[in-house]
């Protein structure tokens, strides 16, 4: 552990930087409390910024000291982050936790087979894209403590992501997290599951041991915050090893949801590059979907990475559709409705589905326990297919609540 | 500064730098009465019969045409952040030793900052137009010795043809002039497209001075000011940065939010039944308003609908629209880009037009109330849909009215703005200042939901089946005070005034006090 310091700061500053803040503290022996406020809004926010910088101070005990902030437009849970960011780093011994009030609505649950078409990465420690980020309609918010982060800030991106889970409205969007690899993802959990977060991303996963050690962990958080929701873990496999272990990988805990493949990672370990057509990632992508549907998780495919390129997109979904993905990572909100739209049933695949749901209905109305189609057999898996795609296309609304009564 | 409540409720100023005035009387009451003024008459005689009225400097110009200590001066922004002149021509009055000059811009820039310092040392009194940015902030510290008047492109004209201004001399940049003054906007270094924004002041100025960098053998075609009503001609090396008068391209915002709200406001336009054959709509160069172009124009082609015109603001999307046969006329009333200043030399369907045919409320009608949508943005709006756009919630004065009062009249007006800019709230109780009655506001869109005026029923039912989020005004608020606080109010010394923002019709809707830092 690092060690003691007198002066510390955190958060970003300059002209440029939007919604965030940058808090420098220096303490003293004696001489109070001192605080430098620059803002953008300070005659509309400047007594509460000052406020809520006193009730932290009294939280952890700090008597002596000069603060200095530059803020540009930073939200109150971004402020209370970076406070405590510089506190820790200050005094990294300093244990305890300034959290602000749990948003009732953030309380919801997910299931395991939840629609999971877009997931959205937002970079843990960037504010300015929390906000609005569920406006654009995800089906998941991914806040990302591993690539996005710089080493440095890990630490401070923690405890906004934390503060962000508390304080911010993702609008009903699955909260995920993206924790860092090994013994620091461990550590991130501490910080993330008492805060009713719905889904870990496990990232470069590579036996189901990893898997096993953060179920684990999970649970033994879970007991200690006594979380009732169910938090459910994404794998990321993104190497050579992590696809031969696929299988083991996604039964290794049943609260694996789905597993998820990273190919920029996986392409350099097996030597060689990305393509368009991508023939050198066919065999890990297929064993990613064979994997995952043996062990009855859901396969999400790897982001698309041009966000100016939304044909390119299109298509890309189009492929992974074809493949057997259910979903698709997005690193830009323009790529949510995109992604959507390519995963959308096919109006022959409506068809289709309704024929079967309709059949099923009527076996079930006269409580037959087989389901026929045009003297065909029905397995429950095709049924169950059937139902998710009339909920993909009311989702797309290429049909309406009441298709049932409609007569093509 | 005696202050009486008008029909908004505002407190406004009964006399304004020595002039009396009608407060606000509410949308559509005040009667105007009497007859236009006009122009001193001159005669031929006074002018050379070969038509040459090149005079060898502005200096010149100016004492020729009797400048003097508190005079009134105008001139236009086409422009814009690359006027030259307008800096050295207070630079050249300076040097005259005139004073208490009464500025009179169809808008400023950032780049009038150069006139602070003649704010500062008397050369100018006050400015009558807008105070954007640096001027504005200048303005709201309380430094500027007059009041300031900010008038809508529609009210300026008014003003000036009802005698509320009278205008000693207009000095006129011309991109492309003859040796008479015919003059235009189309070619040239320094082209900027049109110039309509001088035209009333061609009109009805004592003493109207053209200067120009690109001087052309009579006859200048098109003549968008007529040479007949210009006294005098100065050539100069440059009117301005090129770069900065139009941009090469315009370009589209990336921001994922704006770009939804772009999205929302092509939805609803559709899906209120506006997008039809024939309709027409106004569109401004702002990142949130060239989007919602783009997105409107492939809902256009999946429709098969074109429109009769569009009103810009034109840059390289409207010219699109046109080249690809979406809408039969652009009438432009200021050029964005080159491709903008192309079109309009190129293709008759892109017409100049002026504040008269578009604006002005002291008219046998005007264009504004003919379109069918108009998509305009706004710094503040309150619960009952009262909009600003010169002030922010800080009580600084950093934008002048543009043409948005006047626009406020289409069929449809719809507000397109975030409902909160980093922490601060845009949606509000009781905006700081009014510049939009809430009755002339019909839909606000932000990215957390759209709120329809309650008086438009129409509109309410149109839109029943739509997906849109449908929200009232006060719910979207809500929200948004829980995401940023409820924030305090500014600080402003209400003793003392130091603008006015007039309505259309040229009585006195608010005032905007100054700032205690």
């Amino acid at each position: 552990m690092s060690k003691k310091t007198n002066k510390a700061s955190a958060g970003k500053r300059g002209d440029t930087v939007r919604s965030d803040c940058y808090i420098e503290i220096e303490k003293k022996k004696s001489g109070g409390i001192k605080i430098e406020l620059q803002s953008k809004v300070k005659s509309m926010y400047g007594n509460s910024i000052r406020k809520q910088i006193e009730a932290m101070c009294e939280f952890f005990n700090l008597k002596h000291i000069n603060i200095i902030i530059e803020d540009n437009g930073a939200l109150p849970f971004v402020i209370a982050a970076r406070f405590e960011a510089v506190v820790k780093r200050l005094d990294p011994d300093e244990k305890k936790d300034f959290l602000l009030p749990m948003l009732r609505k953030n309380k919801y649950k997910t299931t395991r087979d939840k629609l999971r078409r877009s997931r959205l990465y937002l970079p843990g420690n960037e504010p300015k894209f929390f906000l609005n980020a569920a406006l654009h309609k995800p089906d998941g918010i991914i806040l990302d403590l591993e690539d996005s982060v710089a080493p440095s800030e890990k630490d401070a991106a923690r405890i906004l992501v934390r503060n962000a889970l508390r304080a911010v409205d993702f609008y009903g969007c699955e909260r995920i997290v993206r924790v860092n690899q090994h013994q620091q993802g461990l550590d991130d959990l501490k910080y993330i599951i008492p805060q009713n977060v719905n889904v870990v991303l496990i990232p470069k996963c590579e036996s189901p041991a990893h898997v096993v050690e953060t179920a684990l962990e999970i649970r033994r958080l879970k007991v200690e915050h006594k979380i009732r929701n169910e938090v459910y873990v994404i794998p990321i496999i993104e190497s050579a090893k992590g696809i031969i272990h696929a299988y083991e990988i996604a039964s290794a805990s049943p609260n694996v949801c789905a597993l998820a493949i990273g190919l920029e990672d996986y392409t350099a370990d097996i030597g060689t590059q990305r393509t368009k057509e991508g023939r050198e990632s066919f065999f890990a992508r297929s064993m990613i979907v064979n994997a995952a549907r043996a062990a009855g998780a859901q396969a999400i495919d790897t982001v698309f990475s041009d966000v100016n390129d939304m044909e390119g997109l299109r298509e890309s979904v189009i492929e992974a559709k074809s493949l057997g993905f259910e979903g698709k990572g997005c690193i830009h909100p323009r790529q949510i409705q995109v992604v959507h739209e390519a995963f959308a049933p096919t109006p022959d695949e409506i068809d289709k589905a309704k024929k079967i749901v309709f059949a099923y209905e009527e076996a079930e109305g006269k409580g037959l326990g087989v389901v026929t189609l045009g003297g065909k057999m029905i397995d429950a898996p095709v049924v169950k297919r059937a139902h998710k795609t009339i909920e993909l296309a009311f989702l797309n609304n290429l049909i309406t609540e009441t298709w049932r009564n409609e007569i093509n | 500064m005696k202050l009486t409540k008008n029909a908004a409720g505002r407190f406004v100023p009964t006399v304004i730098n020595g002039q009396k005035q009608i407060a606000f009387k509410g949308v559509n009451k005040y009667k105007p009465g009497g007859r236009k003024t006009g122009a001193p008459i001159k005669s031929c005689m006074d002018f050379p019969a070969d038509g040459n009225k090149i005079i060898k400097n502005l200096k010149e110009a100016l004492r020729k045409a009797g400048l003097k200590n508190g005079m009134t001066i105008s001139t236009h922004h086409h422009l814009r952040n690359g006027d030259v002149l307008t800096n050295y021509l207070f630079d050249t009055i300076k040097q005259m030793g005139i004073k208490n000059i009464r500025w009179f811009p169809s808008a400023s820039f950032p780049v009038h900052k150069h006139l602070i310092k003649y704010l500062e040392d008397g050369t100018i009194h006050h400015i009558e137009g807008s105070m954007n940015g640096p001027l504005g902030r200048f303005t709201s510290l309380g430094k500027m010795k007059g009041v300031g008047v900010l008038r809508s492109h529609g009210g300026r004209f008014q003003a000036v043809q009802d005698g509320e201004v009278k205008i000693d001399i207009a000095v006129i940049a011309a991109p492309t002039s003859d040796e008479f003054g015919n003059s235009n906007g189309v070619t040239g270094p320094s082209a900027s497209g049109l110039i309509g924004f001088a035209l009333a002041d061609s009109e009805y100025a004592d003493n109207v001075i053209v200067v120009t960098d690109n001087l052309v053998p009579f006859p200048c075609i098109p003549w968008q000011i007529q040479g007949n009503n210009v006294d005098y001609v100065v050539k100069i090396d440059s009117l301005g940065d090129s770069s900065k008068i139009v941009s090469g391209t315009t370009e589209v915002t990336k921001s994922p939010d704006r770009l939804l709200i772009a999205e929302y406001v092509a939805q609803f336009i559709e899906e209120a039944g506006i997008m039809k054959e024939g309709f027409s709509l106004q569109a401004g160069a702002g990142g949130t308003n060239l989007a919602f172009v783009l997105y409107l124009k492939e809902r256009m082609k999946s429709k098969n609908v074109k429109a009769r015109f569009m009103r810009g603001g034109s840059t390289k999307y409207l010219v699109q629209m046109l080249e690809e046969g979406l809408t039969d006329y652009i009438l432009d009333g200021q050029t964005f880009d080159l491709e903008g200043v192309r079109s309009m030399r190129e293709n008759a369907n892109h017409v100049n037009t002026s504040p008269f045919t578009s604006y002005n409320f002291h008219g046998k009608g005007n264009f504004a109330s003919i379109v069918d949508v108009a998509v305009l943005g706004a710094t503040e709006v309150d619960v009952n849909f009262n909009a600003n756009v010169v002030t922010h919630s800080d009580g600084y004065l950093l934008h002048g009215i543009g043409g948005w009062q006047n626009c406020l009249y289409s069929k449809c007006t719809i507000l397109a703005i975030p409902s909160f800019r980093d922490r601060i709230p845009v949606i509000v109780d009781e905006v700081t200042t009014l510049c939009g009655p809430g009755e002339l506001i019909d839909v606000i869109i932000t990215e957390r939901g759209i709120a329809i005026n309650p008086l438009r029923k129409d509109l309410l039912k149109a839109i029943k089946e739509s997906s849109l989020p449908i929200k009232s005004l006060k719910e979207i608020k809500k929200e948004v005070d829980s995401i940023c606080g409820i924030p305090d109010k500014p600080k402003l010394n209400k003793n003392k005034v130091v603008a006015v923002v007039k309505w259309v019709d040229g009585t006195v809707l608010d005032s905007v006090y100054q700032v205690v830092e």
